[in-house]
C-alpha cells in the first residue's frame, strides 16, 4: 500500500503578507503517497523543505476531520479540490494521478484579505454573524426544553441548514464572491424554528447589510457555491433568505 | 458514610472550598451564600477568557451579560473553530423525558462510578445538577436537537449506560452546541462587552502579588507581542492529547496555556489520566497526521473480533466463524462489545501484542457489521450510521458495509488538567479553570456524552457566580500593564522565541513531536510499568535537551509563522509528557484510563488500591529541571460506595 509512490508538481501560490505582491511558486513532490490526505501532503512536503532550510508553504488548518472549517484551499480551480461534499482535509491523494501537476491557491475575495501564503484572513464572516447570527436569550432566562414542540421536519431542515461549517469555500467559488449561501443558511436555520420568531425581521436586515458592507458581491443564482459546499448546503437557503429578506422589507 | 483512610494527608495547599451540608443542597447553598458584585461595580472589573470552545465562549457570553467587561482570545481565526466543535455523539443530562427512571442522582453516580472513584463528588453532584439547565439553554438558542414525531426531543442511550439521556443533533452534537455558544459570544461581541482577539495566542500568566492578573499573548498575524491586565483570568483551553502526537485532537490544540499557568505556581491534577478512544481509524503510514475518531455508538452493533490464529493474513471474509475470536463478548459476557472505553481499548491492545491485529501495520481490530446487516437489513444500518460509514470509506476507501472495518484505540481526551477548587479557582487566585483544562468532573475515566456537558456546565452555570465571589471578596484595583512584572514575562518570551528562531539544526519540529509521541504512546500509554514509566522519564529528558540543539524552526517572529508556534508548543508538551510519566510512576494502582501492569486481578482488570490512592495528585512546579513537588487531595465518598467495576 504505502509502497505506492505519485510524483507531483505542485503549483502553490506564495505571498509574504497583505502588503506584498504574490506568485506562483513550482515544487517537484517526489513520492507522495495515495493514502495521503491532501494536508498531510502538504505537510510531507513541507518537512522536506525545512530540511534543506527552505522556507514551508503557509496554510491554515486544523480539525483535519471536515468539521472546523479552517482550510480553504483552491486545488485546481475548484474550491477543496475535485471530491464532492468534501473539505481538503479529507481528501485523499487517491483522486489525483502519478505524474499531476496540482495548482493550489488561496480563497480570493476581497472580504478575504491574504495574510501569507494560502493563509487568509475570514473574519468578515464573524461580523456577519455578528450583525444578528444568533436568538438574543441570556444565560438561564430558557423554559423547559420540551416547552415548545416543533415539527420533526422543520428540526431535520434547520439542522441541514445549521451544518454550513464557515470555511468560506462559497465564497471563493462565487464569481461575485457572495456570501450568501453562508448567510442564507444561519437565515434559514433561524426562519425554521420558533426560537428565530421575535428577531427575524431585525436579523435578516442587519446580516444582510453587514454582508454588503464587508465587500461580499450579490447572488446571481450561478449555483457555484452549492457545488463546492463541503457540507451541501443547498441554495435554497439563498431562497429563503430572500423571502424573509422581503418580508422584513413590507414590515 | 465511608471514609477512605490513606496514609498522605490532604496538603495544606489545597482547599477544596467544599460546601458543606448534604450533597444534594451544597450547590444551592452555596450560592445562596457566595459574595455579590453590585451591577454598577461589574463594568469596572475586566475579565480574560482564554480560548474560545464550548467552556470559553459560554463563560465570556455569561460574564458579559453579566456587564463584565470580556476579553476574549481564542488562536483559530474564528472563535467557532475551537475543537469542541469536533465532538460527535451528544450530551447527557438527567431530565428522564424518556421515562426510564433517571434523575440527577443516577447521573451523578454514574458518572463517579464511570471516573473509577477519582473524582470529587460535590463537583459531580453540581454538573450533574445544571445539567438540565444546558439542555434548555441551547433549545432556546436555536440549537436543531434531533426530535420525534410528536415535536418533543429524542434521546438515546450512549456509552454503556443503562438510561437513555443522551441528546444529540445527528452526529455532529458539538458542532451545534458550540455554534450555539458562539452565537452568544457573538450577541456580546455585537453589544461590545466582549473584545474578541482571534489569531492570538496566550503565552504566558502573569502574576503580581500572588494573584492572576493578566496574560502575554502574541498576534498569530503579525508576531507582535502584547500584554492584557484583567482582574481575573480564565483558562478554557482544552486538554493535551496532542503530547502522544498522534490523537483525534486538532492539529493546533495545545497545552501550552495551562502549561505556561503550572510554571507560574497553578498546580497540574492527575497529569497522567487521558483517555484512550477504542474506536479510531487506524494509522496508515508514517506521514499520518492526526486519527479520526468513530463514535462508539457503532459498538451498539457492531462486533468486534481478530483471526483466532496469530499472523492469520486471510481477508476477513474468507476467515470462517470458528476461526474468529470475539475477544470482548468472550471476556465479558454480560456486557459484550460495550464495555467501557477504558476496558475495550486495553483488550485490542492485548490481542495485537498477542500478534492477532489485522491489517497491514498489524494493529487494529474488525468492527464487523455483517451480522447486524444480515438481522436488520442494510438501510437500517445506513440510517443509523451512514454518516460514519460515509467517513471510514472516504479516509480508508474500503466499503464498510461489505467488509468489516479495521480499528484501534487512540488518544481522545483528558480527564487531568489544572487543579481547581469548587469555585474553579486554581490555587493561583484569580486564575479559574474551566472545561477540559481543569481536572476535576471525569476522575479517571470519562463516560461518553459528559464532556459537552462539563464545559457547558462550567461556562453558563457555575463561573457566572464563583467569580462574582471572588471579585466582591477580593475588590481587586486595576493595574497596569506598564507594571514590572508584565514587563518582565514578556521578555522571557520574547528571548525564547528568539532562542527558536535562532536554532538552526538539522531536524524539524515534526522528529521531535513525533518521537515524544512515540515515547509517550509506548511507555504512557494504555498499558503502563514502572520500567517503562523511568524510561521514558530519562528519554523525554533526553529528547529536551536535544531539542535545543539540533532544532531548525524556519522564517521570522513578524510574520505568520506556524512553525514557530508549533515549536513553541512541543517545548511544552515534551515538559508535560515527562510530568505525566511522573505521575503514572508515582500512582501505584490502576483506575480507569490508568493501568498499571503490576496492578492488575488475576483476569487482568484493573486493581485499585482505594486504601492509599483515593486522592488527587496535584504537582507544583519546582523550578527548572528539578522534580516537582508531589501534593495530596484526598478525595471523602460520602454519598458514593466504592465497588470493583465489574463488566462479565
Amino acid at each position: 500500500m504505502s509502497s505506492e509512490k505519485m510524483k507531483l508538481t505542485l503549483r502553490v501560490w506564495k505571498q509574504k503578507d497583505g502588503a506584498s505582491k504574490g506568485r506562483f511558486e513550482n515544487y517537484v513532490l517526489e513520492d507522495a503517497n495515495p493514502h495521503m490526505s491532501f494536508l498531510e501532503m502538504l505537510d510531507h512536503l513541507n518537512e522536506k523543505l525545512m530540511k534543506e532550510k527552505k522556507e514551508p508553504i503557509e496554510f491554515d488548518h486544523d480539525c483535519r476531520e471536515g468539521i472546523c472549517g479552517s482550510c480553504n484551499l483552491m486545488i485546481n480551480g475548484i474550491a477543496h479540490g475535485p471530491q464532492q461534499k468534501t473539505a481538503a482535509c479529507q481528501l485523499h491523494m487517491r483522486h489525483f494521478k502519478d505524474g499531476d501537476l496540482i495548482t493550489i491557491e488561496p480563497w480570493r475575495a476581497t472580504a478575504f484579505p491574504i495574510i501569507k501564503d494560502l493563509v487568509v484572513n475570514r473574519y468578515a464572516l464573524d461580523r456577519i454573524m455578528a450583525a444578528g447570527g444568533y436568538v438574543s436569550v441570556g444565560t438561564n432566562s430558557a423554559p423547559d426544553a420540551n416547552a415548545i414542540p416543533i415539527k420533526k421536519r422543520d428540526a431535520d431542515l434547520a439542522m441541514d441548514f445549521a451544518t454550513c461549517i464557515g470555511c468560506g469555500a462559497c465564497v471563493a467559488a462565487c464569481p461575485n464572491a457572495s456570501a450568501s449561501l453562508f448567510t442564507g443558511a444561519k437565515i434559514a436555520q433561524f426562519s425554521l424554528l420558533p426560537q428565530g420568531g421575535p428577531e427575524r425581521k431585525r436579523r435578516v436586515v442587519n446580516m444582510v447589510d453587514q454582508m454588503e458592507k464587508e465587500g461580499f458581491g450579490d447572488c446571481s443564482n450561478y449555483a457555484e457555491c452549492e457545488a463546492v459546499c463541503p457540507v451541501g448546503i443547498s441554495i435554497d437557503a439563498i431562497a429563503r433568505m430572500r423571502r424573509e429578506y422581503m418580508g422584513a422589507m413590507k414590515g | 458514610m465511608q471514609n477512605v483512610k490513606t496514609n498522605l494527608k490532604t496538603s495544606d495547599k489545597l482547599d477544596a472550598k467544599i460546601p458543606a451540608g448534604p450533597i444534594q443542597e451544597k450547590w444551592s447553598n452555596h450560592k445562596n451564600t457566595i459574595r455579590l458584585v453590585n451591577p454598577n461595580n461589574k463594568r469596572k472589573h475586566t475579565v480574560i477568557v482564554v480560548g474560545t470552545g464550548l467552556a470559553g465562549a459560554s463563560a465570556a457570553a455569561s460574564l458579559a451579560e453579566l456587564g463584565y467587561n470580556v476579553k476574549a482570545f481564542c488562536i483559530q481565526d474564528s472563535a467557532r473553530r475551537a475543537h469542541s466543535i469536533a465532538a460527535q455523539g451528544g450530551i447527557n443530562a438527567a431530565k428522564n423525558y424518556p421515562n426510564d427512571g433517571d434523575s440527577v442522582w443516577r447521573l451523578f453516580y454514574d458518572t463517579v462510578k464511570g471516573g473509577d472513584y477519582r473524582a470529587r463528588e460535590a463537583n459531580v453532584y453540581r454538573l450533574a445538577e445544571v445539567s438540565n439547565a444546558i439542555i434548555d439553554q441551547c433549545v432556546a438558542q436555536g440549537v436543531p436537537f434531533a426530535r420525534e414525531y410528536g415535536g418533543l426531543l429524542s434521546n438515546r442511550s450512549f456509552g454503556g449506560a443503562q438510561l437513555s439521556r443522551t441528546f444529540y443533533a445527528r452526529g455532529q452534537t458539538g458542532q451545534q452546541l458550540l455554534l450555539g455558544a458562539y452565537s452568544a459570544l457573538s450577541k456580546e461581541v455585537h453589544s461590545g462587552k466582549v473584545e474578541m482577539f482571534a489569531r492570538e495566542e496566550m503565552l504566558d500568566l502573569v502574576v503580581i502579588d500572588g494573584k492572576a492578573k493578566g496574560i502575554i499573548t502574541r498576534n498569530l498575524v503579525n508576531g507582535k507581542i502584547n500584554r492584557h491586565a484583567a482582574d481575573a483570568v480564565l483558562l478554557c483551553t482544552g486538554g493535551y492529547g496532542n503530547v502522544y502526537y498522534l490523537s483525534t485532537n486538532a492539529k493546533n490544540s495545545n497545552a501550552t496555556a495551562a502549561w505556561r499557568c503550572y510554571k507560574r505556581g497553578a498546580m497540574f491534577g492527575n497529569p497522567s489520566f487521558t483517555q484512550i478512544h477504542p474506536t479510531c481509524i487506524p494509522v496508515s503510514g508514517e506521514y499520518q497526521s492526526k486519527l479520526t475518531l468513530m463514535s462508539e455508538s457503532l459498538r451498539n452493533d457492531g462486533r468486534v473480533w481478530v483471526p483466532e490464529k496469530p499472523g492469520d493474513k486471510r481477508a476477513p471474509n474468507d476467515i470462517p466463524e470458528n476461526e474468529r475470536d470475539y475477544f470482548l463478548e468472550r471476556r465479558y459476557p454480560s456486557f459484550g462489545n460495550l464495555v467501557p472505553r477504558d476496558v475495550a481499548s486495553r483488550n485490542a491492545k492485548y490481542v495485537c501484542d498477542d500478534g492477532k491485529g489485522v491489517g497491514e501495520s498489524g494493529l487494529a481490530v474488525y468492527l464487523d457489521f455483517r451480522d447486524a446487516i444480515k438481522r436488520d437489513g442494510e438501510n437500517t444500518i445506513r440510517e443509523k450510521y451512514g454518516n460514519l460509514f460515509d467517513m471510514y470509506h472516504k479516509i480508508t476507501d474500503e466499503n464498510p458495509y461489505k467488509v468489516p472495518m479495521r480499528i484501534f484505540p487512540a488518544v481522545h481526551y483528558t480527564m487531568g488538567g489544572l487543579w481547581v477548587d469548587y469555585n474553579l479557582m486554581s490555587n493561583v487566585p484569580g486564575l479559574f479553570v474551566l472545561g477540559e483544562a481543569n481536572f476535576s468532573d471525569h476522575g479517571a475515566n470519562r463516560l461518553g456524552a459528559s464532556a459537552l456537558m462539563q464545559g457547558l456546565a462550567d461556562g453558563y452555570f457555575v463561573i457566572p457566580y464563583t467569580l462574582g465571589d471572588y471579585i466582591a471578596g477580593e475588590r481587586p484595583e486595576p493595574v497596569s500593564t506598564d507594571h514590572e512584572a508584565f514587563k518582565a514575562v514578556e521578555h522571557e518570551n520574547i528571548e525564547r522565541i528568539d532562542k527558536l528562531l535562532k536554532s538552526n539544526g538539522t531536524k524539524t519540529v515534526l522528529d521531535y513531536h513525533r518521537h515524544l509521541g512515540k515515547l509517550m504512546w509506548d511507555h504512557v500509554g494504555m498499558s503502563r510499568n514502572k520500567e517503562g514509566l523511568e524510561k521514558a522519564i530519562k528519554e523525554i529528558a533526553a529528547l529536551k535537551e536535544d531539542f535545543w540543539e539540533n532544532v531548525y524552526v524556519p522564517g521570522e517572529q513578524s510574520t505568520y509563522n506556524k512553525y514557530l508556534e508549533y515549536a513553541f508548543r512541543v517545548v511544552d508538551f515534551m515538559e508535560l509528557g515527562e510530568l505525566m510519566a511522573r505521575d503514572a510512576l508515582v500512582r501505584e494502582e490502576s483506575c480507569g484510563g490508568h493501568f498499571r501492569e503490576e496492578y492488575q486481578t488475576e483476569e487482568g482488570e484493573a486493581l485499585r488500591d482505594d486504601e492509599n490512592f483515593a486522592h488527587v495528585t496535584a504537582w507544583e512546579f519546582a523550578g527548572e529541571n528539578k522534580v516537582p513537588e508531589r501534593h495530596i487531595e484526598n478525595l471523602e465518598f460520602e454519598n458514593v460506595k466504592l465497588t470493583q467495576r465489574s463488566y462479565k
